[in-house]
């Protein structure tokens, strides 16, 4: 158990008795926590002594042990990608000249809820982690990115930070930014290039934003789900982070479940958690399940009978070739085709694509052509062996995993509803692609 | 030495200059891109692989020794 001593004598609530939920168990009532709310539920920032004293070499240790703290307790990143937070922390800590961390907010996947839930509810345990992660790392700068057609989250969030300032307890102000809505300006390297005054695309790396990003610094950008945990880790210790999840995948996360389910919405689980457990705890299936989407649009189909005892963890999804994402399950029902639900979810891919490289301007369009025809049109008999083709042209070839994530979730679907797929492609169109689309595409396009 | 060829892929425009200096390593995708092995150059056509970095008219193929992060 560390305890971490702060400026402010105030006693912390009693460390939560109850495992679950720990990020949301703040969330009464519908309105954001404010910060006399949240200090009351969490107690105050827990930034050691130190960090004030202005005694550098005393500030540098602290942070030191901060990040063992993080380090110990397994904390990997929410995202999607799951990168070790504590090394990320360490190497960016370790980099040249004063750091600046990045939280991003900006949920570009179309089926995830969790870091708007997070940030609408609970914006002060995000800016917490905020704060100490810009502390571990000696930051002098910090940035909260969201969407910014969301006028009245990034005015919440602004608030709060304001809030924050007033009261003094932030030692880097929390600078809240709004990028533009799409899909890829959520991933890293497009946000440190908005940031640095570019375009919000997607940049060939090296460098790594660990190592040069925001203003040539080193820069750690993390999901805002992973700074909350480093929050709750901050006050109550690695030990205790531990109590929940599996030895190799601790803690708990958040997931959106979504499709053919009685109570769609975000939960929040303990990692190894099965994933049949988890679609009972949002009220089971609303239909007879045939698969299960899992990590999001850019995620791996699984047959229902498969994904029902896999474990949600890293280690527990890539043993079935699939990937934790962002945390999204999405369940499709017996009644509507996956092969459809692919195609549409491809195209619109297709349509996010930033332009930049060509494997994906022109790779992922034929892509999404291949498998309408084999969803909507079939009966030619060569459409599973085109999208089987396509998938290596493209796989590994962009600068971002953009395209790759079209092609997981292309080749996921051949294997998934291969039996479909064989239809399809001798018979024509079965009946379920004339059900309302399941997963949501901004600016729909209809094919029939 | 195991030195690897990399594509920009959003500085590469599909000049296709590449692959003409560089057949045996450099094959071209349906759309004019480079498709390059994530392997070692061999060692007799690294000096070919050289000049066919130099000649990209974009400067997207680059010799190096990093692999891809």
């Amino acid at each position: 158990m560390t305890v971490v001593a702060t400026t402010r004598r105030q006693a912390y609530p009693a460390r939560p008795v109850r495992r679950l939920p720990r990020l949301l168990a703040g969330l009464a009532g519908g309105r954001p926590a404010g910060l006399n709310q949240h200090e009351h539920s969490y107690g105050p920032l827990p930034l050691p002594e130190a960090a004030w004293s202005g005694v550098e070499g005393a500030a540098r240790r602290a942070a030191t042990r901060l990040i063992d703290v993080v380090e110990r307790s397994g904390l990997t990143g929410r995202g999607g990608a799951g990168f070790p937070a504590g090394r990320k922390l360490r190497s960016v800590a370790a980099g040249p000249g004063p750091a600046v961390v990045v939280a991003n907010g900006s949920e570009g996947e179309p089926a995830s809820r969790k870091d708007r839930l997070l940030l609408s509810r609970a914006p002060h345990l995000v800016m917490d982690g905020i704060s100490l992660a810009a502390f571990a790392v000696g930051a002098t700068e910090a940035y909260l990115v969201v969407h910014g057609d969301d006028a009245r989250l990034v005015a919440s969030l602004e608030a709060a930070a304001q809030a924050r300032e007033v009261a003094g307890i932030d030692q880097v102000p929390i600078q809240v930014v709004g990028i533009e809505g799409r899909y890829v300006a959520s991933e890293q390297t497009a946000i440190v290039q908005h940031l640095n005054g570019g375009p919000g695309l997607p940049t060939f790396a090296p460098p790594r934003t660990h190592d040069r990003g925001v203003a040539g610094r080193p820069t750690a950008v993390s999901n805002v789900e992973t700074l909350a945990h480093l929050a709750m880790i901050a006050r109550y210790g690695h030990t205790w982070f531990r109590e929940a999840g599996t030895p190799s995948a601790p803690g708990t996360t958040l997931v959106t479940v979504s499709g053919a389910i009685a109570r769609p919405g975000v939960y929040e689980i303990e990692l190894g958690t099965p994933i049949g457990e988890v679609l009972m705890q949002a009220g089971g299936p609303a239909e007879r399940p045939q698969a299960v989407l899992v990590g999001g649009y850019f995620g791996t189909w699984l047959p229902a009978e498969v994904a029902w005892p896999v474990s949600m963890s890293h280690p527990g999804l890539r043993s079935v070739g699939g990937a934790m994402g962002a945390g999204i399950l999405v369940v499709l029902p017996e009644s509507s085709c996956g092969l459809a639900e692919t195609a549409r979810v491809v195209r619109y891919l297709a349509n996010e694509s930033a332009g930049q490289c060509g494997p994906c301007i022109f790779g992922l369009p034929a892509l999404a052509d291949a498998l309408a025809d084999l969803a909507y049109y079939g009966g030619r008999g060569d459409a599973v062996d085109r999208i089987a083709g396509l998938i290596p042209l493209i796989e590994g070839r962009g600068a971002c995993r953009h395209p790759d994530g079209a092609t997981q979730l292309a080749a996921s679907a051949l294997a998934a509803f291969s039996h479909d797929a064989r239809w399809h492609d001798a018979e024509g169109p079965c009946y379920g692609v004339r059900q309302p689309p399941l997963m949501p595409v901004p600016g729909d396009v209809e094919y029939w | 030495m195991s030195e690897r060829l990399r594509v920009n892929p959003i500085t590469c425009t599909a000049h296709g200059m590449c692959a003409e200096l560089l057949p045996e390593f450099i094959t071209l995708d349906p759309w004019g891109y480079p498709i390059v092995p994530d392997e070692p150059v061999p060692d007799e056509l690294i000096g070919l692989a050289r000049k066919a970095a130099a000649a990209c008219p974009t400067l997207a193929l680059v010799v190096g020794k990093r692999r891809r992060p």
